[in-house]
């Protein structure tokens, strides 16, 4: 037996891009399985097939370009798009809104910036923009969750209502946020009371506070794993959680909502842990990733409760994303050895 | 006072003069390539969208009411815009002959942008008072000036993109445009 001897310094290797978006793939699947478990086969079957076809979509731009398809087909991110894209729709939407939602964020929102590394936007919530404000009614429908004695389609019957177009409407249900955004006369206690869902829940709804809580324990494995800083996931929901202490009134019919209901309900811990970490769309410094996040805490609940929309994740990324570069200007990281920030390159002489 | 506050805030964010109305849109392209130049061009339409409201506020309600002469409305507007720009085109020149020099030919084409005809001729249809239209103004222009420098910013960043050839220059520009208005789209409803 040769007894190799290791010396130092044991460094380890650096995560390749593949292996970070694998990671990601991986974070996520807890609250697939939440979802799938509570809401049916619905969303897997999005994931599998937003995957697919941001996948193909890649593949083809890629070929166009005159690119080498596999090598950029191997760093998942395409896959990661899909995953989250897949993860956002409402469960059994038609076929068709899964596809146009991938070309928008593959093609639109990634590759016509040069694809990987250079979009400004989060491609998934420029689709999902795209399709809510394109399809409002496909994309507000979601389906009720299990455990109130909601009937769950089987595999057969989800199949024909993704691919046939028959109607889902005998099984959907009002999600939480939709409740407490649309009361206007009842107490906060009473809504709780009255609605099935929120009834059914202990906090923040039936399956959806176990569907925050798994996409959080996942959010808490890449943070193990130091996939992303904590910054941006942090300062977003402790700036939610503020926003909501300030602005709940004790219950009233004007109240917004507890702070455990925003916290847990909706897409606040996706958001939180796979859409604001974006390392692409997101600002650079930690600095800048703590204003970054605190904004899209403030902008979610302002869209929340004063908005046109009940949940406001992809539209509060979306408007930090345009942000990004602007605070990335003015939050340059003290470099070692220098008393003040300094830019690489000098100003215009202005 | 909230009325006031609702005027201000939606003239900023809600009904965006570039991203919701699409005025405004030659500047927001044409001087959008560096932050710098884009702060100059925000703060001199800021200060040409605010004076701009007020005289034609001004010249609405005491010359072209008490003479009938509403139908002369917009041609008047457009006199009163010129001469605001023109001031501020000298005193551009004499306190930053820098700023002047880069803003070049975007200085007089001030007057032609629709933003501040807009906001003029959108004071009278709101029938607002005094002090309201001089809020819209400025808050018309504080919205400008966000996305005009936001945007810079982010162009500043797209320059240097692999942006495919077909899609180089302004042809992304204008689709980043569009997707920020998407965005803006989120904000509809706050007022």
């Amino acid at each position: 037996m040769a007894l190799t001897r290791i010396t130092s310094p044991h460094t380890h290797r650096a995560l390749g891009t593949g292996q970070v978006m694998r990671t990601v793939v991986m974070a996520t699947l807890p609250g697939l399985a939440v979802l799938t478990y509570f809401f049916g086969v619905g969303t897997l079957h999005n994931v599998l097939l937003a995957s697919a076809v941001c996948m193909g979509f890649e593949a083809a731009v890629m070929a166009v370009r005159g690119r080498p398809v596999l090598f950029y087909l191997r760093d998942c991110s395409a896959l990661v798009t899909g995953v989250l894209l897949g993860l956002a729709l409402p469960p059994y939407c038609p076929w068709w809104l899964v596809v146009v939602g991938s070309f928008c964020a593959i093609v639109l929102a990634k590759q016509l910036y040069g694809g990987m590394g250079f979009n400004p936007f989060n491609p998934a919530m420029v689709a999902y923009v795209i399709l809510l404000i394109s399809f409002p009614l496909q994309m507000s429908q979601w389906a009720a969750p299990s455990d109130i004695g909601g009937h769950t389609p089987g595999v057969l019957e989800a199949l024909k209502q993704i691919w046939a177009g028959s109607s889902i409407d005998g099984y959907t249900a009002a999600t939480p946020l939709d409740t407490v955004k649309q009361n206007s006369s009842l107490m906060l206690d009473s809504v709780y009371l009255q609605d099935p869902v929120l009834a059914a829940g202990s906090f923040a709804g039936a399956g959806w506070e176990w569907v925050n809580l798994a996409f959080l324990a996942g959010g808490a494995y890449l943070l193990y794993r130091r996939i992303f800083t904590w910054h941006a996931p942090v300062s977003m929901l402790a700036a939610l959680a503020l926003m909501a202490i300030i602005f709940y009134d004790g219950g009233s019919s004007n109240s917004g909502g507890s702070v455990l209901f925003h916290l847990f309900s909706g897409a606040t811990m996706l958001g939180a842990f796979f859409i604001v970490t974006d390392p692409v769309s997101s600002a650079v410094s930690n600095r800048g990733r703590l204003i970054y996040g605190a904004s899209i805490g403030v902008l979610i609940y302002v869209i929340r409760i004063w908005g046109n929309y009940p949940d406001a994740i992809a539209f509060a990324v979306l408007l930090m994303n345009f942000a990004a570069p602007f605070i990335d200007y003015y939050t340059v990281p003290r470099t070692y050895g220098h008393k003040k920030s300094q830019r690489a390159t000098k100003k215009a002489d202005l | 006072m909230t009325e006031l506050a609702v005027i201000l805030l939606s003239a900023i964010l809600v009904n965006n003069f570039v991203l919701v109305q699409f005025l405004g849109l030659c500047p927001f392209m044409g001087v959008s390539n560096k932050l710098e130049t884009a702060i100059g061009m925000a703060s001199a339409t800021t200060f040409v969208l605010t004076l701009a409201s007020i005289c034609s506020y001004l010249i609405a309600t005491w010359v072209l009411q008490p003479l009938g002469l509403e139908y002369m409305r917009t041609i008047s507007f457009i006199l009163v815009i010129a001469v605001v720009v023109q001031l501020a085109k000298m005193f551009i020149e004499k306190t930053s002959p820098l700023l002047y020099r880069v803003l070049g030919v975007f200085l007089p084409l001030i007057t032609t942008n629709c933003a501040v005809l807009g906001v003029a001729l959108q004071n009278t249809q709101k029938a607002h008072n005094f002090m309201e239209s001089t809020l819209f103004g400025f808050g018309a222009a504080l919205g400008f000036s966000l996305v005009l420098i936001l945007f810079s910013a982010m162009r500043e960043r797209l320059a240097v993109a692999d942006v495919p050839l077909p899609f180089k220059g302004a042809a992304i520009g204008m689709i980043t445009a569009g997707l920020m208005s998407l965005a803006f789209m989120g904000f509809g409803g706050l007022v």
